[in-house]
């Protein structure tokens, strides 16, 4: 089943632009900060980027922008084929807190993007597709319980859910699983994959995390600060599916040092 | 265990025996009830004690036993329906009625100060303003404009406990994180929507701390507005009962009112723990 899945991966790979951002820049106080500056980046059907850099390089500025939460300063951001002016439908994101609301279950929580879109009765019509990917996450038999009594690890299985019940084009991953501990953060990270590989969805992931970033992505985007823009686009051409295996092995240890000397040159002045 | 173990513990005699617990005081292990018990029967030994001994005449500190006949003197008067039943049937109405008017204004302020720019910038000031003010002293105007009925009464209670609602309202709709505020924007929510499925739900904790503190105010207020209107409440039994010198009297009533306020509380605090069930931990530290 995974060979499947991973190769309609690979076909997918090779496919349709989804999102496609150009010469995107955002500046600050009346064009006083340059927060980001020439971005250009196409996500295609069923592949996985990251951005990576330093803090101060842009990359919140950029997933706001993906996101539809702020308007660029220049550019064009389109998504299937349509301008970003907002938040929609289609953009399903991620935070590095689950976010979860402690008064509603599980299962509550997830339907919430359809009962803020559409209503109660569609929110109702849509838990039996909670279910379902409540099952894919592995969280089956936690529909009722509240996201104080979930793990978190879990809450964050239950926050994938949530963003996944709009069945957006487009994942945006907000440094999803930075809060977690080391070991789970691996363990979720392979999830993930598994998720967006059944899914066959794109998915463009924030992170601080060099390994992180390599282990999960089709292509790397190294971004530098002042101006925040993107230095580097580094393909990743491990084979999927990705094991934490693959994490000792010479090639993934000389991309890793690679983003690394890449990121070092400016982190830091 | 390792040789270092071995050396520096040379004199325990086998390497299962535990070496160091932590010990509790037998004090901390004494039941609760027990303790309050004991500071309970001190309190009433040293006033006793005081009474007595004739250290302060008995027309202004009666002793633990005349308090305690007229505690059950008092009770009997209200068990049976006599003018002290009436008299706190009017009270009970005061702090009932201004609960539920500082709870409308107080909510209602609390959202739009708390909501809206306008109500932030312009609004809050002003109600800052009037918060600090001794609020007890406008209770001749209360009168003047409601007159000696319970109207008046009514007023001066709502006036005191609605600023702590407004200010646990307000406050907590700012608690809202900026993950959550975000998550709502990318789902596309309304305003109304944000307000009342996140920003509402979240602010439940501090609007009902304000309640616990109205809950106290708005007692206060009642039996102030009788003090300074008149009328034919629980406040006015203690102010002629002062005025005639029956200590015992006053201690009694006192007593009877606290019982009233606490009840208050524990009311909203039962309220509290129903519909803001997902925060049973912070209930008891939060309940000051």
């Amino acid at each position: 089943m995974q060979a499947v899945a991973a190769a309609t991966g690979q076909a997918a790979t090779a496919g349709d632009p989804v999102y496609e951002l150009r010469n995107v820049g955002k500046t600050y106080a009346r064009n006083a900060i340059t927060a980001l500056e020439g971005v250009n980046l196409t996500l295609t059907k069923g592949s996985f980027s990251a951005v990576i850099g330093s803090s101060g390089c842009g990359k919140s500025t950029l997933l706001k922008i993906m996101s539809g939460l702020i308007p660029p300063s220049t550019g064009r951001v389109v998504l299937q084929n349509r301008p970003v002016t907002g938040p929609r439908r289609d953009i399903g994101m991620m935070f590095q807190q689950a976010t979860l609301f402690p008064w509603r279950t599980t299962l509550e929580n997830i339907v919430l993007p359809i009962e803020i879109r559409d209503g109660k009765a569609a929110a109702r019509a849509a838990q039996t597709q909670a279910r379902a990917l409540l099952e894919l996450v592995g969280l089956k038999g936690f529909e009722h319980t509240y996201p104080g009594e979930l793990s978190g690890g879990m809450a964050q299985r239950a926050s994938i859910c949530r963003m996944l019940i709009t069945e957006p084009a487009v994942l945006l991953l907000d440094e999803p699983f930075s809060a977690l501990d080391e070991l789970t953060r691996d363990f979720m990270n392979m999830e993930l994959q598994r998720i967006c590989t059944t899914r066959n969805a794109t998915a463009f992931l924030v992170t601080h995390s060099i390994p992180e970033a390599v282990i999960l992505s089709d292509v790397v985007y190294v971004m530098k600060p002042r101006p925040g823009r993107i230095a580097e686009v580094v393909t990743i051409d491990l084979p999927r599916p990705r094991t934490l295996d693959m994490m000792t092995t010479p090639k993934f240890g000389a991309l890793v040092e690679h983003i690394r000397s890449r990121l070092d040159k400016e982190a830091f002045i | 265990m390792t040789d270092i173990d071995q050396n520096t513990l040379g004199a325990i005699d086998a390497e299962g025996d535990t070496v160091w617990t932590e010990q509790t005081s037998w004090l901390d292990r004494v039941p609760r009830a027990i303790q309050m018990l004991f500071v309970f029967v001190v309190f009433i030994a040293l006033w006793d004690m005081v009474t007595r001994f004739g250290f302060v005449s008995r027309i202004i500190l009666p002793t633990p036993w005349e308090t305690g006949n007229d505690l059950i003197f008092v009770g009997r008067n209200l068990v049976t329906g006599g003018y002290m039943l009436a008299a706190l049937w009017i009270t009970l109405q005061e702090v009932f009625y201004g609960f539920l008017l500082a709870l409308a204004i107080g909510f209602s302020l609390g959202v739009i100060v708390g909501e809206t720019a306008f109500g932030e910038r312009a609004i809050m000031p002003y109600l800052v303003a009037i918060d600090t003010m001794p609020k007890v002293a406008f209770a001749p105007l209360f009168v003047a404009w409601l007159g000696f009925d319970i109207d008046s009464k009514v007023a001066l209670a709502a006036f005191i406990a609605t600023f702590p609602i407004i200010v646990g309202t307000a406050a907590g709709l700012h608690a809202a994180d900026t993950n959550s505020r975000n998550l709502f924007k990318t789902m596309g929510a309304s305003r109304w929507q944000t307000l009342t499925k996140m920003k509402l739900p979240m602010a439940l904790p501090q609007i009902f701390t304000g309640l616990k503190i109205a809950s106290v105010g708005v007692m206060a207020g009642a039996i102030t507005g009788e003090f300074l209107g008149g009328g034919k409440g629980f406040g006015e039994l203690i102010r002629t009962a002062a005025s005639q010198l029956n200590t015992p009297r006053v201690f009694s009533l006192i007593l009877y009112l606290s019982v009233v306020g606490l009840g208050l509380f524990a009311l909203v605090s039962w309220l509290q723990g129903r519909v803001v069930f997902w925060q049973k931990n912070r209930l008891s530290s939060s309940s000051e």
